[in-house]
């Protein structure tokens, strides 16, 4: 009698080939997810390879010059690298109010859930709209119509070295205004949903003193949220450098240096989808080390929003 | 204290500076709409109206021939439905292994951070590098049957924008799904296999789904990766063997004619835009609704 009770709770005895499955399966699972690591190794590997003729003929002189002259082969990076810092930073200067704004907008209880909702999803829809058809719409629409403006810009701020040129159509100020578009719904996305995590208590609390919805908003809401929305922002400005077909339709792909935001410039992006297709030799490898460069500083705005979320979230 | 002490006063400054933010804010949205609407409407007015059968099923003809007719984009969409396949068929199933494994194996060890990592920071690069690294190893290579620039190639690069989106939604769905499920299976004598395959991945089929969507709809919008990878072309696919050619999409063609001067092909880039918002406007508004119905469950 004491022998059977014992075997009672014996596990079920798992035959050879549920084992074998079982194990197969988690070791393909695991290779699967090796898979994102070995891309981006060698995504890493194969642009840095590719660009060590260049990195080793020019050096770091490929970031402070400007002449691109695929003749007498001699290169230089700095209007593109100009371009990227210059388009993406200056549209995340116009789109982290307009997008914060907007966020605040539609998560406090300002307006009916129906229209917040709507608005959301409207700026949400923004961001499916592909690069490209934004492209064709700023270069045949919105370019010549906010032209005058420029032009108005140009004659009244001449002076600033930023505005010293005529603007004389595709330039980096309207690719400026189509990276505004195009990274508004990440920024205002982010921020919503960092505000709505914000707890409710902290609302009330601040509500309950006295407080009126913006002081609320600007001295509580506002700072709970902060990690989320630097986040956010830093996101966008990543993609802001990589953006790549709008800008290229629209800012004019010039490799003659110039301050101005007016003229027509290039960002590193722009460079390699334009070039990219026709260019052999040693030119391959210099726009390989412009997209090494893109890579790194992309690779750093990332790492550096991960790195903020982390260490700026408050806990409740 | 007077009960009028206790009211609220509409001319204090405090409530004036309030009402004063409330409205900068109103515009700001407004704002932020606006573009929206407007791309919205010349694409449905300026494209959809030039949107006929002959338009869909035609090949574009080479510019300048006749100004009367630039024939269509048939062969755009196709292409566009070729390659985005071929990345799906990529990057779906890697992805939702790398999300189980991330999601039911792992123990929040090194690795696993580490690919949780590596995820975000590949969502993160540029889809211009994806498209110059896939044109380096395979375009360059002819590495598939001599062939140099391909529909096969394109739609390797567009699986690479698709990959992280893929593995983060599997995860964070499989994450979603309650243990008792899990435990409940294991607890019957079901292995680790049958209880991912029959209980957890279905529970989570949803959000999966959505993942799977979006990511579709990010690729299939793709410009910069396709320029040098699968390129343009003017013609019809006629067999399966055509996705080791140049392989044409929406997308390439709109940037190809936008900068053409002919008046033809600018309306052939318009008409392609069209086809091709309304196609990604769907796939999202079909994913907000597959996740919609996923929550009131």
């Amino acid at each position: 009698m004491t022998s059977e009770k014992n075997n009672n709770y014996v596990l079920r005895n798992r035959p050879k080939s549920e084992k074998f499955i079982d194990l197969g399966f988690k070791n393909l699972t695991i290779a699967m997810s090796a898979m994102v690591a070995i891309v981006l190794f060698a995504i890493f590997i194969v642009v840095f390879v590719e660009s060590t003729e260049s990195m080793g003929r020019y050096g770091l002189r490929f970031l402070i010059t400007s002449n691109w002259n695929p003749v007498t082969d001699e290169y230089g990076a700095f209007t593109a690298i100009y371009g990227t810092l210059v388009t993406s930073i200056a549209s995340l200067v116009i789109a982290v109010p307009l997008g914060v704004g907007t966020a605040i907008f539609i998560t406090e209880n300002i307006l009916p859930e129906k229209i917040r909702d709507l608005i959301g999803l409207m700026v949400e829809l923004l961001a499916a709209i592909p690069s490209v058809v934004l492209g064709l719409w700023a270069v045949l629409v919105m370019e010549p119509f906010i032209r005058p403006l420029l032009i108005l810009t140009y004659k009244t701020f001449g002076w600033i070295p930023f505005f010293s040129s005529e603007p004389m159509g595709p330039g980096m100020a309207p690719a400026i205004l189509i990276l505004v578009i195009m990274i508004l719904p990440i920024i205002t996305a982010i921020s919503r949903d960092s505000l709505n995590q914000v707890p409710i208590k902290l609302r009330q609390a601040a509500y309950g003193v006295g407080a009126t919805r913006w002081s609320a908003i600007f001295n509580v809401i506002l700072p709970a949220a902060i990690s989320g929305i630097t986040g956010g922002i830093l996101l966008a400005l990543g993609r802001a450098m990589g953006e790549t077909m709008a800008v290229t339709m629209i800012i004019g792909n010039s490799n003659n240096f110039s301050w101005s935001i007016m003229s027509p410039g290039y960002t590193i992006s722009s460079m390699l989808a334009n070039q990219f297709g026709e260019a052999d030799g040693s030119q391959v490898s210099s726009l390989m080390y412009a997209a090494f460069i893109l890579m790194i500083l992309t690779l750093a705005v990332n790492i550096f929003a991960q790195w903020i979320v982390r260490r700026l979230s408050l806990k409740y | 204290m007077k009960k009028t002490d206790l009211t609220y006063k509409s001319n204090l400054t405090r409530n004036i500076t309030s009402r004063a933010f409330t409205i900068i804010a109103g515009i700001f949205s407004f704002i932020a709409v606006l573009p929206l609407i407007l791309v919205l409407m010349y694409i449905i007015f300026k494209g959809g109206s030039l949107i006929s059968w002959d338009l869909l099923v035609l090949e574009p003809q080479p510019p300048g021939d006749d100004l009367g007719s630039a024939g269509g984009i048939g062969n755009a969409i196709v292409g566009t439905f070729i390659i985005s396949g071929i990345a799906s068929v990529i990057a779906v199933p890697i992805g939702i292994g790398g999300g189980i494994y991330l999601a039911e194996y792992s123990k929040g060890g090194s690795f696993a951070r580490f690919i949780r990592f590596g995820t975000n920071v590949l969502s993160g690069i540029p889809s211009i590098i994806a498209g110059v690294f896939v044109y380096s190893i395979i375009v360059v290579t002819k590495i598939f049957l001599g062939s140099t620039f391909s529909g096969l190639a394109g739609g390797i690069a567009l699986s690479i924008i698709m990959l992280p989106t893929v593995i983060k939604t599997t995860d964070e769905g499989l994450k979603l799904v309650p243990d008792d499920l899990r435990r409940g299976a294991l607890g019957l004598g079901a292995s680790m296999f049958t209880t991912i395959l029959f209980i957890t991945l279905p529970s989570a089929f949803r959000s999966i789904a959505t993942g799977i969507v979006l990511g579709l709809a990010r690729a299939a919008g793709e410009t910069a990766p396709l320029i040098f990878t699968a390129l343009f072309s003017y013609y019809h696919i006629t067999s399966i063997s055509d996705i080791f050619y140049e392989m044409s999409s929406l997308s390439v063609l709109i940037y190809n004619f936008a900068l053409e001067p002919y008046e033809a092909q600018n309306e052939l880039a318009w008409a392609a835009s069209f086809v091709l918002v309304i196609l990604l406007l769907g796939m999202n508004l079909f994913s907000r609704l597959i996740s919609k119905i996923a929550s009131n469950k």
